[in-house]
């Protein structure tokens, strides 16, 4: 499959992107590691004809965990994630989600900004960052600006970023307590027919605070406030699980495809649901 | 039709020049330009891996990057791995144990392998089955290919204690 033909940017600095950006408008694109956007283009579903790569890119790489924050670059790949010592000690949930996206050639080349700023419903990356209540950071001609995970995905592949603009980092509280990312996929690689996203916090034998979101259960990610709210004060006994996923079903629309009709997949997201929220607490 | 581009490639520890476009796909670039036709063309959808090649210290499928990308960039095929005169460690061993039937996905196997042995020598058999998981065989021949990796680490792994 052959894409149609296009002018090939390879700009070391951030505002050369945005030049570019703000010169070609809607003909150009940012491409980091291409996993989601070479493939369209080999179809043609995706015409570029200014496709700007940001491989060479300085200031767009690099993890950092200081001050009870960690802060990953746009163009962290999901094989780095995996990799970090020091992420998986502060925050184990990213490792275990990215463990679930695509297969190893693919956790080489895509990153954490493509998969989070391409608002594919069926990225891992967005839930996770809704559960962790991580803020994104955009840069514009205007300068930088940061909006958070949970306001930034308005409808399939329709987010808060300007066309002009391009997202340079995530950004997340060290996360506490107990954690899981449970993905329910028909083989290895797959998107998610279900996945939750869920952190615990314990007190006393209770559950202080909770924070859970769905993928590929809507056209966007899901945080269900409601399911959280339903553990909190509870020990995480049956019936407050139920009571969790129930409300989950209540905030999430999803719509029939080649992973099933509603019913199935709304049945997958309560049996996920379950079990992300049984593990996280084992782990709390 | 945008213009051509002076492509720069080091495959296989030879420097390589050659005008393409940049749309081109790495995988046609390798095979067309440089004849180097180890690698193959599977599925061209990112999918079955048996255009895996190693670049940059990554394994990455050679139909989902631009030749544009690779541009400056080190590159391993299987050509470079071993020859028929000297077969890699892991060719060696796919084929004592019978690792490839309609050989198809063998390049793209083996040098994904290599890159996974290169990062944990020591792997368990669900470690390599994760780490193949790129990779399809048509054949469904895993089995022995799975085996045929253990036997590498294991051959590899002797020599290393052996030259201590």
């Amino acid at each position: 499959m052959i894409p149609a033909a296009f002018d090939y940017y390879r700009p070391t600095k951030v505002e050369d992107v945005i030049a570019l950006l703000e010169e070609h408008g809607d003909d150009a694109r940012v491409m980091a590691g291409g996993h989601s956007l070479i493939p369209m283009m080999k179809l043609r579903m995706a015409d570029i004809p200014h496709l700007i790569d940001l491989q060479d890119v300085s200031g767009l790489g690099g993890i950092s965990i200081e001050g009870g924050r960690i802060k990953l670059g746009a163009m962290v790949t999901q094989h780095e994630l995996i990799n970090h010592d020091g992420l998986a000690a502060a925050a184990p949930i990213l490792r275990e989600t990215a463990l679930q996206i695509a297969d190893p050639q693919v956790r080489y080349m895509g990153t954490i900004g493509g998969n989070v700023a391409n608002g594919d419903p069926g990225n891992d990356m967005p839930g996770l960052m809704q559960c962790l209540d991580a803020q994104i950071e955009l840069i514009g001609p205007g300068g930088t600006r940061s909006v958070a995970a949970r306001d930034y995905y308005e409808a399939a592949y329709m987010t808060d970023r300007a066309d002009d603009e391009v997202l340079i980092s995530v950004s997340f509280a060290v996360p506490t307590g107990g954690y899981a990312y449970e993905k329910q996929k028909r083989k290895i690689g797959d998107y998610a027919t279900a996945a939750a996203a869920v952190q615990i916090n314990k007190n006393g034998g209770q559950i202080a605070s909770a924070s859970i979101a769905m993928t590929n259960l809507s056209d966007v990610p899901v945080w269900s406030e409601s399911a959280g709210a339903a553990l909190v004060g509870t020990g995480c006994d049956a019936n407050a699980v139920k009571a969790a996923a129930a409300a989950m079903l209540g905030d999430i629309d999803p719509s029939e495809d080649n992973r099933g009709p509603v019913a199935f997949k709304r049945h997958v997201a309560g049996i996920i649901l379950s079990r992300a929220i049984n593990r996280a607490w084992e782990r709390a | 039709m945008t213009d051509k581009m002076h492509v720069k490639l080091k495959v296989n520890g030879e420097n390589r020049e050659f005008l393409a476009e940049p749309r081109e796909l790495l995988i046609y670039a390798l095979r067309e330009h440089l004849n180097i036709t180890g690698p193959h063309v599977g599925c061209d959808t990112s999918h079955c891996g048996a255009c895996t090649v190693t670049l940059n210290g990554k394994s990455v499928k050679s139909c989902t990057m631009f030749v544009a990308q690779a541009n400056g960039a080190e590159i391993t095929t299987i050509e470079g791995l071993g020859n028929p005169a000297a077969l890699h460690v892991l060719q060696e061993n796919f084929r004592e144990h019978h690792g490839l039937q309609c050989g198809f996905c063998t390049p793209g196997m083996i040098t994904r392998a290599a890159k996974l042995l290169e990062e944990n020598p020591n792997p368990t058999e669900a470690e390599v089955r994760f780490g193949i998981a790129g990779n399809i065989c048509r054949c469904t021949g895993y089995q022995n290919i799975v085996k045929s990796i253990l036997a590498a680490a294991d051959e590899m792994n002797a020599a290393k204690e052996a030259a201590q």
